[in-house]
């Protein structure tokens, strides 16, 4: 089974990147640490958005409503309930997905732009629900000082968490991605008629989809909150969702690992630039221009193309 | 096994197909003929779902279907191609009729075993009959014309259907490829006993093959019946053959 999923070149460069990140934290400033713990949540939550829109073809213009939800999910569990902390680490992603499910039954019944549009309005309602709801989600200052289990509190300990979770989480994404269910997904991106015609209910196929995307989204949610300790509405703000769009563009949106990179690079853009100038999107645009002209497959997708492992630039000329 | 009758759609008051009736046994190969705008491929549309009658019956072994959606259609057992190449463009050929087994097989929401190793010996075979098998690993948007029209074919055995609706399954071929894809359809019918049912305006073919020919014309369907009878009713001759000998190449 291992076998039919990895090829040995990427199992070993994934491992050697593995052994890396575990190995770095005694070494880096611990702003450092605090940016990469960010970094994998980041990375989760595009890789998710990636699973139904590169390797679906959905278009989930508001991705970031499920990180949110499970954020506040999560955020609302350890300040509310008193339950056990770790707890919320599984109910927060089963609230996300729950919303996806909700969701997803009104939308999936809509097709491209018009999925996308009705996603956008019905994810708004529940960023507005969370700006305006002061007594219950803090309204705009959102919820801080969120309480953490004690061994992952430390900057260190949510490194490693995120870390651990993030690989586990992107190991069964491409499971599914790979799986019957992923290459049905395929399918329904590049001809959902034929998909039908082949006794595909391609509805309910993208109404899991969704379900499945959001559970991830909402783990994400979870690990940001280890990160940064506290949620506020911008979580759920559909200019989040776009920014995660462009990191899978950036990155490459027809390889699994293209999102993580396009993430890596707009992370680190918005913090270093960030600091010369508020206008940092500024340079996000000029960079998405250049991408749209010059890198129709993405970054990862030219590395892989330079380096010979990969055809995609047939993959995408084919798509054009 | 299918039986349409009194089929009518329209379109805005436009009559596409008018009271059309059809019927297809089992081991026939009917042929449906007529000029273009006759309603050939909206009375496919319909049979399989993608349009949805104004009123009429389509019974499929004894069962009605009018109005289903597509998807369940094809799970009684009636698998279609397309006139115009209609295939996963960004897949592999071999992903391609893969896609197709695995709906046959209901694995589309198997979200745990790889993909890779799963119904590789059926979709080897299917891709072996139609000759594509050398192909399996080109990704199927780069793959020439004539050889997406085959792979059309070859996605629609994926699903081992008893009735098999082809439109116009060589329109665009080179005399060649034509040649090839008559074989093909010859053998579907002799060796894997598949019912076909397709639609096509080269008549050399249609008179090679067709134990059943149906004309339409204007949305009606003028007559059905052995080749024979079709070329020697005056009425098809008029109105179609346009009353040359065209048909009896």
């Amino acid at each position: 089974m291992i076998k039919a999923l990895f090829n040995i070149k990427s199992a070993v460069t994934c491992g050697g990147i593995l052994t890396i990140l575990l190995l770095l934290p005694p070494f880096v400033p611990r702003f450092y640490i605090y940016l990469m713990a960010l970094i994998f949540a980041t990375v989760l939550l595009a890789t998710s958005l990636n699973m139904v829109l590169g390797f679906g073809g959905m278009f989930q213009f508001h991705h970031t409503v499920f990180y949110g939800f499970g954020a506040y999910a999560f955020a609302l569990m350890a300040t509310k309930s008193g339950l056990p902390l770790w707890v919320g680490y599984i109910i927060a992603p089963v609230c996300s997905s729950l919303l996806g499910l909700l969701l997803g039954l009104i939308t999936v019944r809509l097709t491209n732009l018009y999925f996308g549009m009705l996603q956008l309005s019905l994810g708004s309602l529940v960023w507005a629900l969370a700006y305006r709801w002061y007594s219950f989600t803090g309204g705009d200052d959102g919820i801080h000082g969120i309480p953490l289990p004690d061994l992952i509190s430390s900057s260190t300990g949510a490194y490693y968490f995120n870390l651990i979770v993030t690989v586990i989480c992107l190991m069964v994404m491409y499971m599914i991605v790979n799986s019957p269910f992923g290459r049905t997904f395929q399918g329904i991106r590049d001809n959902p008629e034929r998909c039908l015609a082949v006794g595909i209910d391609v509805q309910r196929q993208q109404l899991v989809g969704q379900v499945v995307a959001s559970f991830f989204a909402g783990v994400a949610g979870t690990l940001f909150v280890t990160v940064e300790g506290s949620v506020f509405p911008d979580l759920m703000f559909w200019t989040l969702s776009l920014e995660v769009l462009i990191m899978c563009l950036l990155g490459g949106w027809f390889i699994f690992m293209g999102p993580a990179l396009g993430a890596t690079i707009i992370i680190t853009l918005r913090t270093f630039v960030g600091i010369y100038t508020e206008y940092w999107t500024l340079i996000l645009g000029i960079v998405l221009m250049l991408l749209i002209f010059f890198l129709p497959e993405g970054v990862l997708g030219l590395f892989l193309r330079k380096s010979g492992s990969a055809d995609t630039k047939g993959v995408v000329d084919a798509a054009r | 096994m299918l039986h349409v009758e009194a089929l009518t759609k329209t379109f805005d008051g436009f009559l596409a197909v008018n009271q059309a009736s059809l019927t297809v046994e089992k081991g026939d190969v009917v042929a449906v003929i007529g000029p273009n705008g006759a309603g050939k491929t909206t009375l496919f549309h319909l049979i399989t779902g993608q349009l949805t009658p104004t009123s009429g019956t389509i019974y499929f072994k004894e069962e009605d279907i009018a109005g289903l959606a597509p998807y369940r259609v094809c799970r009684k057992g009636i698998s279609r191609s397309y006139q115009v190449v209609n295939i996963f463009n960004r897949l592999t050929v071999f992903e391609n009729v893969q896609v197709a087994v695995l709906s046959y097989r209901k694995q589309t929401f198997n979200l745990f075993q790889p993909a890779k190793a799963m119904a590789v010996k059926e979709t080897r075979q299917i891709l072996d009959s139609v000759g594509l098998l050398g192909k399996e690993e080109t990704t199927s948007g780069a793959l020439s014309h004539g050889d997406q029209k085959v792979l059309e074919i070859a996605i629609a055995l994926g699903n081992r259907p008893e009735l098999l609706i082809l439109d116009e399954p060589t329109a665009g071929m080179s005399p060649e490829e034509t040649a090839v894809t008559l074989q093909l359809m010859k053998q579907l019918s002799r060796n894997m006993e598949i019912t076909i049912l397709f639609c096509e305006h080269d008549m050399g073919m249609v008179f090679s093959i067709a134990s059943k020919i149906m004309v339409m014309q204007a949305g009606q369907s003028i007559i059905q019946g052995t080749p024979d009878m079709v070329r020697s009713n005056p009425q098809v001759r008029k109105a179609y053959l346009g009353g040359s000998d065209k048909c009896s190449r």
